[in-house]
């Protein structure tokens, strides 16, 4: 199959809209399962309850009904705000997640842009957030805004840091910061000598693993580390101001996020769209790749937000200090002694 | 209750800093921050206006009276049977105890003793309601937290106390069951064993809540040594109840000062009492009083003696000429109702002593120097209701 | 053995309520396709025996809210047994409650000296207009095949059982 692709040879604007065309259906579509998914039915079900149940059968159509509603409301701005910028926000932290996209593989050859250093393209990107939810807090003339802005910005570019350390240690073990290299240099490998499971890094920097998801959690501001968006203190916070259409791109982008980090968790740690016992430039990986991706993608995303919906939420400066004085010392560690080994061993 | 003016409060901030090794010369102005009426913290329509310094707060001033309904005036056109009716809806989550005292007060007046059923039964039900109130607290506690799972699982759990008292009488949330001179009806047909079940239901549901929520890291690291209160500045602000208890102060109105026409003494309970006076001490003495309230129902439960449940009264209650104060130990704290009466069928005066008036009257001396995240912690752990600061 | 940290006990709560609820279903009734019964006491809305009712106005009095409407006129009723006086009753015109402003406290219920008035559980009345909502004579009367018997009381107790007079 791969050589008949190769025959056909598309033009470059045609491959561009195709990718274009795919990014923004696969986008929403994803945030939509996992928010049904997760936010309806497994939190539900944790709470003794059954969750939505009448739109579409057993609920499922929920999140569609919910988004015809946001963009059926009038579009209003707060009077004393700035409007260029209270309307570009949402944007900006919405282009962060869709640059998400483009570098996670869902195969060997279903990928938007195979980047040579995609993971480092992939931390580089998910960082202009940042940037988006200053300005929701900023412009929203809203002390309530204002503060969880602030407590945003500190906390998100706080946890860059473990989440990069974590990182690095998986790049040192792939010895590429390729995406797609990633998963083969676990697919190909072996567990000392038994490459029944190839070998996925999470059994080594499984401590890597750990400070990745609660970096991953505070990134995407849901408890335990939700103090921007606390709901029972700053009433969403810097989304507060944020009605109808926009506040469904924050809530798109929230899921959509989601769903990028745990493909790439899943890309740095559980190997990816590969299956063990089927060789990685197999035509099957067309079909089954995406799969294996979204199988797995679902298991990490089950620890997120199982996490999620037990914990309270830690303060502003309980989360900074975890961050500066917990993660990052063991991020180091653990980013040292994997150095070691890999020239040791 | 000393007023802690704003240099006051300034000079604890700068002594505090001094500890924080904050530099407080950058001195920029403080905001204000108008938290509530609406604000899903607040246990109600309350309003904070606090002042602060970044994260830091300042001062903090409770502004209540947004709920005010006018319940002392009106209870000098109501008759007795009609005020039971209006009293339950003070507090509204554990609301047969607010029935009690105003009875017993009316009892006292007229010199009348419920029959030994009737206070074994009133004293079940009393206990009930502050089971299904403090069990709210916990699961909002955690809501207000970001835990919210405990909140749905407090619900649940409670749905078993309300049904029971349902069953009993009539009413879920007002069950207007006290009479002056016992209660309004007997108890059905299998009560008895339905309500022991239910005990044991909240007494599981009480383990489930260590485990998720005390026994929870960061749950402790927002509640331990967040919102001290020293146990003398507790007695001079009067706080009561399980805020009194968590201080240290071991003063529990139903074993040290418990009025005629309550069963205590035919049960074997403890006070819990915690050192610290911190947020988790209020919550751990909150959760240790349900667990003894449910105790106390399963004992009172098998021990209910036969008789009647009425006392001989007339059918129009005309309560003699004088005065009585009657307070008990209600779940937000001490309710009491001073009732002075000119003999008619309508009470002269009745002036409502309410638990959460002065338990958040320490608010402005607890929360300088909080975060606002700490207030927010503050706040829930003081448990108070509108209805019952504002009547 | 070590103590488990309280972040893992937590976990293993949520988790374990989730398996409970595939498993044994929720604890939620799915209103309004399964319903719960409330208990037979429970007060839902309040049914009128006008057989007995003689107009006494002790419950219009009485209620804190006053909203029970009476309007009721004197007949001569036939003597009962020959050669007597005619008796003076009354006979009800009207008897409205209006369950707008109803409190649900019972006093009417409790004070009524002929057991004229009787509770139901019965709850499902909504209306769309507010003024719906006020009960008159014949709806209230309706409401009278709702209210269940008085159930048996506890053991130990000293109080009769009493009846609900049906037609």
């Amino acid at each position: 199959m791969t050589l008949v692709l190769a025959a056909f040879d598309p033009p470059y604007w045609l491959e561009t809209l195709v990718k274009v065309l795919v990014i923004s259906v696969v986008v929403p579509t994803t945030a939509l399962i996992l928010g049904m998914v997760f936010l309806f039915k497994v939190m539900s079900w944790m709470q003794s309850r059954l969750g939505p149940q009448e739109a579409g059968p057993r609920g499922t159509l929920q999140l569609l009904a919910d988004g015809v509603k946001f963009l059926q409301k009038e579009d209003i701005a707060p009077a004393g705000a700035d409007r260029v910028i209270f309307k570009m926000a949402p944007l900006v932290v919405l282009m962060s997640t869709l640059l998400l996209y483009v570098a996670l593989p869902a195969s060997l050859h279903l990928v938007v842009a195979d980047l040579d250093v995609g993971i480092f393209y992939v931390l580089a990107v998910s960082s202009v957030s940042v940037l988006g939810v200053l300005m929701a807090g900023w412009a929203s003339a809203n002390k309530y805004a204002l503060v969880g802005g602030l407590r945003a910005a500190g906390q998100l570019i706080a946890y860059e840091l473990p989440m990069v350390l974590a990182v690095i240690g998986v790049v040192i073990q792939a010895g590429t910061l390729s995406l797609n290299g990633i998963v083969l240099a676990q697919a190909d490998g072996s567990i000392f000598g038994w490459d029944g499971i190839g070998f996925p890094y999470i059994l080594t920097q499984f401590v890597g693993f750990a400070i990745f998801l609660a970096a991953v959690q505070a990134e995407l501001t849901q408890p335990p580390f939700d103090m921007p968006v606390a709901e029972s203190e700053i009433v969403s916070g810097y989304q507060v101001e944020y009605t109808g259409f926009r506040f469904l791109i924050f809530f798109l982008a929230e899921f959509a996020t989601a769903f990028a980090f745990a493909g790439i968790a899943a890309v740095l740690f559980l190997g990816g769209w590969a299956v063990p016992w089927l060789d990685a430039s197999s035509d099957w990986y067309y079909v089954l790749g995406p799969i294996v991706l979204f199988a797995k993608v679902m298991l990490v995303a089950f620890i997120i937000f199982w996490v999620r919906f037990t914990y309270p939420r830690f303060r502003e400066d309980q989360l900074q200090s975890f961050a500066w004085k917990v993660l990052i010392p063991l991020a180091l560690v653990n980013l040292v002694v994997t150095a070691v080994l890999k020239v040791v061993v | 209750m000393t007023a802690t003016s704003d240099r006051d409060q300034l000079d604890a901030l700068v002594a505090r800093a001094h500890d924080n090794r904050v530099n407080l010369d950058f001195e920029t102005e403080g905001m204000t921050l108008n938290i509530g009426p609406q604000h899903p913290a607040t246990h109600g329509t309350l309003r904070i206006v606090a002042r602060l310094d970044g994260e830091e707060v300042v001062s903090a001033e409770p502004v209540p009276g947004y709920m005010h309904r006018g319940y002392e005036k009106l209870t000098e056109v109501r008759s007795y049977p009609q005020i039971n009716t209006l009293i339950n809806r003070i507090d509204w989550l554990g609301s047969f105890a607010n029935e009690v005292p105003f009875i017993l007060a009316a009892e006292k007046l007229m010199g009348v003793e419920a029959p030994p059923r009737a206070q074994f039964i009133r004293t079940i039900l009393f206990e009930m309601s502050r089971i299904a109130n403090i069990s709210l607290f916990i699961g909002d506690y955690g809501l207000q937290l970001g835990g919210m799972t405990a909140g749905f699982y407090a619900f649940r759990d409670r749905e078993h106390v309300l049904n029971q008292i349902e069953a009993a009488t009539g009413g879920r949330f007002h069950p207007n069951f006290d009479r002056i001179g016992g209660l309004k009806d007997d108890l059905p047909k299998g009560w008895i064993a339905d309500t022991h079940a239910a005990m044991d239901k909240l007494l599981a549901f009480c383990d489930e809540m260590d485990a998720l929520l005390m026994g929870n890291e960061i749950f402790q690291s927002r509640t331990r040594g967040i919102g001290v209160i020293p146990a003398d500045i507790a007695l001079s602000y009067g706080l009561s109840g399980a805020n009194l208890r968590a201080s240290g102060v071991d003063w529990d109105i139903r074993r040290d000062a418990c009025p005629p026409g309550m069963a205590y003494d035919e049960v074997d309970w403890t006070v819990w009492t915690h050192p610290d006076g911190d947020c988790y001490g209020r919550t751990w003495v909150r959760l240790q009083e349900t667990r003894e309230a449910a105790k106390i129902v399963k004992q009172l439960l098998d021990k209910i003696p036969g008789g009647p449940v009425m006392a001989k009264v007339p059918r129009i209650i005309k309560v003699p000429e004088g005065e009585a104060y009657v307070e008990t130990e209600n779940p937000l704290g001490a309710m009491g109702y001073y009732v002075v009466s000119k003999g008619d069928l309508v009470p002269f005066r009745v002036k409502i002593r309410s638990a959460s008036f002065n338990n958040i009257s320490v608010l402005p001396w607890v929360a300088r120097g909080a975060y606002v995240p700490d207030l927010v912690s503050i706040l829930g752990s003081l448990y108070f209701i509108l209805g019952d600061i504002d009547r | 053995m070590p103590k488990v940290p309280g972040l893992v006990k937590g976990l293993g709560v949520t988790f374990g309520e989730m398996v409970k609820t595939l498993k044994d279903g929720p604890q939620t009734t799915l209103y309004p396709h399964e319903r719960e019964e409330p208990t037979p006491r429970a007060r839902g809305v309040i049914s009128l025996h006008e057989e007995n009712c003689t107009a006494c106005m002790l419950c219009a009095r009485e209620c804190p809210d006053w909203c029970i409407f009476i309007e009721a006129h004197k007949y001569l009723a036939p003597p009962r047994r020959e050669g007597g006086k005619p008796r003076q009753k009354n006979a009800l015109d009207r008897f409205d409650i209006d369950f707008s402003l109803c409190m649900y406290c019972g006093i009417c219920v409790e004070v009524c000296p002929f057991e004229a008035l009787f509770w139901s559980p019965e709850y499902e009345y909504s209306e769309v207009h507010i003024a719906d909502l006020l009960h008159d004579k014949s709806r209230l009367a309706q409401w009278m095949q709702t209210v269940p018997d008085f159930e048996p009381y506890e053991s130990g107790s000293e109080a009769k059982v009493k009846k609900v007079p049906r037609p």
